[in-house]
């Protein structure tokens, strides 16, 4: 199944939910805001939210400076 | 005298004398006169808008310079907020500038956010952020959100129309608020472009236009000039 995540395409075997899918790239750390179609899915909604094919998913890491 | 000074901006339809005269009755507090609260502070005072407070604790030095255009090499030593206040006064003498050295603090977050009718975010820490966001919350006042690091940079509207929260965007800004300090490189001119977007926004928020980006997170990566916007 393939899906988007920040742009590019990526083809997805053993991951089905969100969750799943952050902890294989190592994207589920602290500072992490998650969009599934422009829209930030919450961290308590992650587990149970299964990705289906040419979702578009955006994750955005904090930055602090200013 | 004034309509010259504005009339680039009073000619642009959707603005107008209506959205300039909005300006004026502005008042907007800069938390922060760094590398973000530089073009902030420059566009805002640029635009007329009536009265800007602008709070930092920290003192020029050289190191500032690459990024944060309001100070020159001879001024460093000297109190950021005062060159500021100097400087902004020059560019347009028609506006009231305060300068404040201090640090947005629990002592004088209420204060200070209950002055003003908008706040703009130029800090350079999530400890700093998460006290705005609790003082606008309680005020029920709008802030703006600015950020950068590196190549990346961030901006929103917060507790807009929509009343969004930091936490919503980012729910563990606790740990982000807890976690210890550390200084990323940045090319100056990042801020340059996140401050002058955050300028851009606060110029459509104040004068009535539209206010985009409510509740919406901005971001750009320079190392492929990518950019999102996710809704919060």
């Amino acid at each position: 199944m393939k899906i988007s995540l920040n742009h590019k395409e990526i083809d997805i075997t053993g991951a089905s939910t969100l969750a799943d899918l952050l902890a294989a790239h190592a994207l589920d750390g602290p500072g992490y805001a998650v969009a599934v179609g422009g829209k930030v899915v919450p961290r308590s909604e992650r587990a149970t939210f299964v990705l289906t094919e040419g979702m578009e998913i955006i994750v955005i890491k904090a930055v602090c400076g200013g | 005298m004034t309509d010259q000074r504005y009339s680039r901006q009073t000619m642009l339809p959707g603005f107008g004398y209506e959205g300039q005269q909005r300006l004026g009755a502005a008042s907007v507090l800069i938390v922060g006169v760094g590398g973000l609260g530089s073009p902030v502070a420059l566009y805002l005072t640029g635009a007329g808008v009536g009265s800007l407070t602008l709070l930092d604790p920290d003192t020029v030095s050289l190191s500032n310079l690459q990024r944060q255009v309001l100070y020159t090499t001879p001024e460093t030593g000297m109190p950021k907020v005062e060159v500021a206040a100097e400087r902004l006064r020059a560019l347009n003498p028609t506006i009231k500038v305060e300068p404040l050295c201090a640090r947005f603090s629990p002592e004088n977050m209420h204060g200070l956010v209950a002055a003003h009718d908008l706040v703009i975010d130029c800090t350079d820490n999530f400890a700093t952020r998460r006290l705005i966001d609790d003082a606008c919350r309680s005020a029920g006042k709008p802030w703006i959100f600015g950020a950068i690091g590196e190549l990346a940079g961030q901006i929103a509207l917060i507790n807009g129309p929509r009343h969004r929260s930091l936490r919503d965007l980012y729910e563990d800004l606790d740990a982000l608020a807890e976690a210890p300090r550390t200084t990323l490189g940045v090319i100056g001119a990042v801020p340059g472009v996140i401050g002058s977007m955050q300028a851009m926004l606060a110029v459509k928020v104040l004068s009535g236009m539209d206010a985009t980006l409510d509740g919406k997170l901005f971001s750009i990566d320079c190392t492929t000039f990518e950019t999102n916007i996710i809704d919060f």
